[in-house]
């Protein structure tokens, strides 16, 4: 199949970009959709054009390098929920689509070239807190401290958030409350998290506001977007949190 | 040249422990006066630079990724090896030692592995009290499940993404020190060269990916924790990014690489579905505990799975290796896999496919209870197949996946230039011809948190230390060799892409030294490879500019390192004559067609070192001594 795709271009953070409209030609289903990209690059490529700038790593849904917008949706989630778009295959486009290709956009995460943003925010709202403060050596047993299962599973329902930002880049308030949820209640849930809750999710919050994430008004339009389809219910968590350590 | 291992004496139980005292301490307040480089920032980069931080070293740690949370470690599906023996059916740290030895068919240390089996507990215990959320039974205690190569339930687990979530781990103990400001991370950052100062190793060079900035940064001991370099190959089980540049570099600046052509193809895989493709994807070795794997018993079967009865059905696994049966270790079970199909009893589009059904399992645990343990590999099949493995099986093929290849280090994981360590998949140490499943985890993990940071320690209290800054002449001089580098791919504005380079090179690869080898494929391949090189340097086309974002440029320096590289890989295949673990060579079988390994003429690890451009590699050994393990046939029958 052939597609027009609409690419923001824009060469570095200091100019302004643009929409640029490539035909991708001879696609075929089993494609991912960055295999996708790869085979325009190198026609591009072959006409002396610029490739198109895009991260991805992994390419099977769990690095959270991958990261754009399609057709005004993170991920392309409307076409496959619950998958981040490395994992999206072309099976789900037919002949003649017109897809747009646009990078997050956020105040917290800036344009580093077309499809590319900073989105080292994050990694700065974890270095406030969100860890357990244990040196190496000198743990006890694993086994020393049960774990109820139903405690360990819900801890990694949130866990397996894979820090891409799509929840950021779905907000209308641009918010990072689902990912501050996610950790937070991580280690809000499980026994070894207890000793450093309040701070933790103090701190979290506190740096994530001075990134400029802005509030979450109950959209829920990052569940709806998130490739690993974290609840929001864990936002009411870290409220809880936030409340019992601010009181 | 002599390679000393420098394995400390005494019984093997004991070795670690004798080992850890005669280490030298530096004094505390001493520690926040030496600086160390770690590159990468995967489990083994991970952990050690939180932990040398945690001691009190200043730390500077280097990835490629935009965060070190993005590191290839973050795959890993499977899980964790510890010798806990919790499920009490037999398990020892002799027993974790002696399969690990077995798997890699008498191929590694035994004095590494056995401190590795020792460490293993440890490793648990750590992640655990991070938070790691590890699968549970409902006592609260953990749970554990089988892999491929062991009769015991040793492995560790958190869901199908285990790697995920011990890098999480590692990577919030770093992002605690980096608050800290005890180490300064730089993503999107790759090395591009090593400094050699007098013969110690005394820094590296950087691009800046954002910038392009070329820099330098000078230290008292340089870490590599870079990863495999599984992605010569072109199509692996890698993440796209993986490479060899800063242990080729390294090597080129005279450190030993230590059996290149040992690299594992694991079983599991989604078969290739066309060229289009840029990367194959794993379906955990675990599936293997429920999974029943089968081809048809008669060529070219056109029955759906569903119609084909029991009686025309092969369980070759299970026939060939009643013992170990579907849990039979990876090489095994790829090179059967490819048996029966060059047989031309394979299934799906191709013919290269296997079935991994899990009709009984659903039988046995309801859908529901399969869901619970395999649920997300499922979900992951179904989306790249878009077939239901609920409804139909699975179908599964051997891919390119690990490389137990890597720099030599010494049982100190350091190199032989004085100040160069190694560790986690970028060294060679523990795993032999073969990994067993679920065991690049915990060797990752036990480097950085638990061997490194004690040898780093002695060798700096030690040597004590002189100061240099980035002004030295040796830096100015790598910097510039850096920055003409990447000027000349940019110059050269031929006609062909980077990635077709690294295609033909990875095809070639594969077909000559993949699963199974002879000495006329090799041959051919090394005669192939500086054809294609030379036509690299002449004809490829990179786009944009050296001063900013241009990942055709990096990858560009990436697939000109595998070019080199892939040469050193062949000429050490073709040296090694004999079939051991995953490397299987066609002259070298036994009448029913199984591996046999050549005790007498190559119990020895093979160290090249370079000799100049254009020169052959020359080969240094480093023999392997048994004294706690019988050598043996390695049978899983
Ligand atoms: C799909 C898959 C599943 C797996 N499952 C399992 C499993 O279940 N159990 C198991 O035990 N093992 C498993 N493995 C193997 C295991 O994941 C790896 O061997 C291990 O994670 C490697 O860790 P590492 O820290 O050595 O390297 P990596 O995690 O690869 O980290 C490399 C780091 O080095 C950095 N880097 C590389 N080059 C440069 C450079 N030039 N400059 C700067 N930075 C650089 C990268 O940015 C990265 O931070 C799996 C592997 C794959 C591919
Ligand atoms: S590339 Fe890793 S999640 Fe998409």
């Amino acid at each position: 199949m052939n597609l027009i795709l609409k690419v923001w271009r824009q060469k570095n953070g200091q100019v302004k970009g643009r929409f640029e409209t490539f035909e991708a030609k001879e696609v075929s289903p089993e494609m991912s959709f960055l295999e996708m990209i790869d085979l325009l690059n190198e026609t591009l490529t072959q006409q002396g054009i610029e490739p198109i700038a895009f991260d991805s790593d992994c390419r099977e849904g769990i690095c959270g390098m991958c990261s754009f917008v399609l057709n005004g949706v993170p991920h392309g989630a409307q076409y496959q929920p619950g998958s981040a778009v490395c994992q999206l295959p072309m099976r789900h486009f037919k002949d003649g689509d017109v897809l747009t290709l646009e990078p997050w956009r956020a105040k917290a995460f800036p344009v580093v070239k077309d499809l590319v943003c900073d989105r080292s925010a994050f990694d700065r709202v974890i270095a406030a807190g969100g860890f357990v403060s244990v040196n190496t050596g000198g743990c006890p047993d694993a086994n020393a401290i049960p774990v109820r299962k139903q405690d360990a599973e819900r801890a990694m329902d949130a866990a397996q958030c894979i820090g891409c930002g799509a929840c950021v880049a779905a907000c209308k308030n641009a918010s990072a409350m689902l990912f501050v949820a996610a950790k937070v209640s991580h280690l809000a849930t499980l026994p070894q998290g207890q000793i450093e809750a309040r701070e933790r999710v103090l701190n979290m919050v506190g740096q994530m506001d001075a990134e400029g994430f802005g509030n979450c008004t109950n959209m829920y339009e990052c569940q709806a977007v998130c490739p690993k389809e974290i609840s929001v219910d864990f936002i009411a968590q870290m409220n809880r949190e936030y409340l019992k350590a601010a009181r | 040249m002599s390679l000393n291992a420098n394995i400390p004496s005494g019984p093997l139980a004991e070795k670690w422990d004798k080992h850890k005292f005669d280490l030298k301490l530096v004094n505390p307040a001493n520690k926040r006066r030496f600086s160390m480089i770690v590159v990468g920032s995967g489990l083994a980069g991970a952990s050690a630079a939180a932990t040398l931080a945690e001691l009190g070293y200043g730390v500077k740690c280097f990835c490629f990724q935009d965060s070190p949370r993005r590191a290839h470690s973050i795959a890993a599906q499977g899980g964790i090896n510890a010798a806990k023996n919790y499920p009490n059916d037999g398990d020892s740290i002799q027993r974790l030692f002696y399969d690990t030895i077995k798997g890699g068919d008498f191929r590694s240390r035994e004095a590494n592995v056995y401190r590795l089996a020792q460490i293993s507990n440890q490793i648990i215990d750590q992640c655990a009290a991070q938070g790691v959320p590890f699968a549970r039974e409902y006592g609260g205690l953990l749970e554990n499940r089988s892999f491929g190569g062991a009769l015991v339930s040793r492995t560790f687990y958190a869901r199908g993404q285990t790697g995920q979530q011990l890098l999480l781990g590692a990577y919030q103990a770093l992002e605690r020190q980096i608050g800290l400001k005890t180490v300064q991370m730089f993503p999107r950052t790759e090395m591009l060269d090593l400094v050699m100062v007098d013969g110690q190793t005394r820094g590296i060079v950087t691009r800046n990916l954002l910038t392009g900035r070329v820099e330098s940064h000078a230290a008292d001991a340089v870490v590599l924790a870079t990863g495999g370099y599984g992605n010569a190959f072109y199509l692996s089980t890698n993440a796209i990014g993986c490479n060899a540049t800063a242990i080729f570099r390294a090597y080129k600046k005279g450190a030993f690489f230590a059996n290149p052509c040992y690299t594992q193809i694991h079983p599991t895989c989604i078969p290739v579905s066309g060229d289009h493709q840029s990367k194959l994807t794993l379906m955990s070795e675990s599936l293997r505990n429920d999974g029943r794997v089968w081809v048809p018993k008669r060529k070219g079967d056109p029955r759906s799975p569903d119609q084909i009865p029991e009686a025309d059905r092969d369980y070759y696994l299970e026939r060939k290796y009643p013992t170990y049966g579907n849990l039979a270790p990876r090489d095994i079970a790829s090179r059967a896999a490819k048996q029966v199909c060059d047989e031309g009893r394979g299934v799906g589009p191709g013919g290269r496919g296997v079935y991994l059904d899990f009709t009984e399992a659903i039988e046995r645990l309801g859908k529901s209870g399969v869901c619970e343990r395999y649920g997300n590999l499922f979900d992951m099949y179904q989306r790249i197949t878009g077939e239901d493995p609920y409804q139909f099986p699975m179908r599964i093929y051997p891919a390119m996946h690990y490389t137990m290849g890597g720099l030599w280090v010494d049982y100190n994981l350091m190199s032989n230039l004085p100040g160069l360590y190694v560790i986690g998949e970028a060294n060679f140490s523990d795993h032999g011809a073969n990994r067993l499943g679920a065991s690049a985890l915990m060797q990752g993990l036990a480097d950085g948190y638990f061997i490194l940071p004690y040898t780093l320690s002695d060798a700096l209290a030690r040597a004590g230390q002189t100061k240099i800054t980035t002004d030295h002449p040796e830096f100015k001089k790598a910097e510039k060799d850096v920055q003409n580098r990447l000027q000349k791919f940019l110059s050269i504005k031929g006609k062909r892409t980077v990635k077709s380079f690294h295609r033909e090179l990875g095809t070639l690869l594969w077909e000559n030294c993949g699963m199974s080898r002879n000495a006329a494929g090799l041959r051919k391949a090394l005669a192939r490879i500086p054809e294609i090189r030379a036509e690299f340097w002449r004809n490829v086309n990179v786009l944009g500019e050296k001063e900013e974002l241009n990942q055709t440029l990096e990858k560009a320096g990436r697939v000109a390192d595998f070019l080199e590289f892939g040469e050193l890989l062949v000429q050490d295949a073709l040296h090694r004559s004999e079939s051991c673990g995953g490397h299987f060579r066609e002259e070298s079988q036994t009448d029913e067609g199984e591996a046999k390994r050549d005790d007498a003429n190559f119990s020895y690890v093979a160290a090249w070192e370079h000799a100049g451009d254009g020169k052959p590699a020359v080969l240094h050994k480093e023999p392997l001594t048994f004294d706690a393990v019988q050598l043996a046939a390695r049978s899983y029958k």
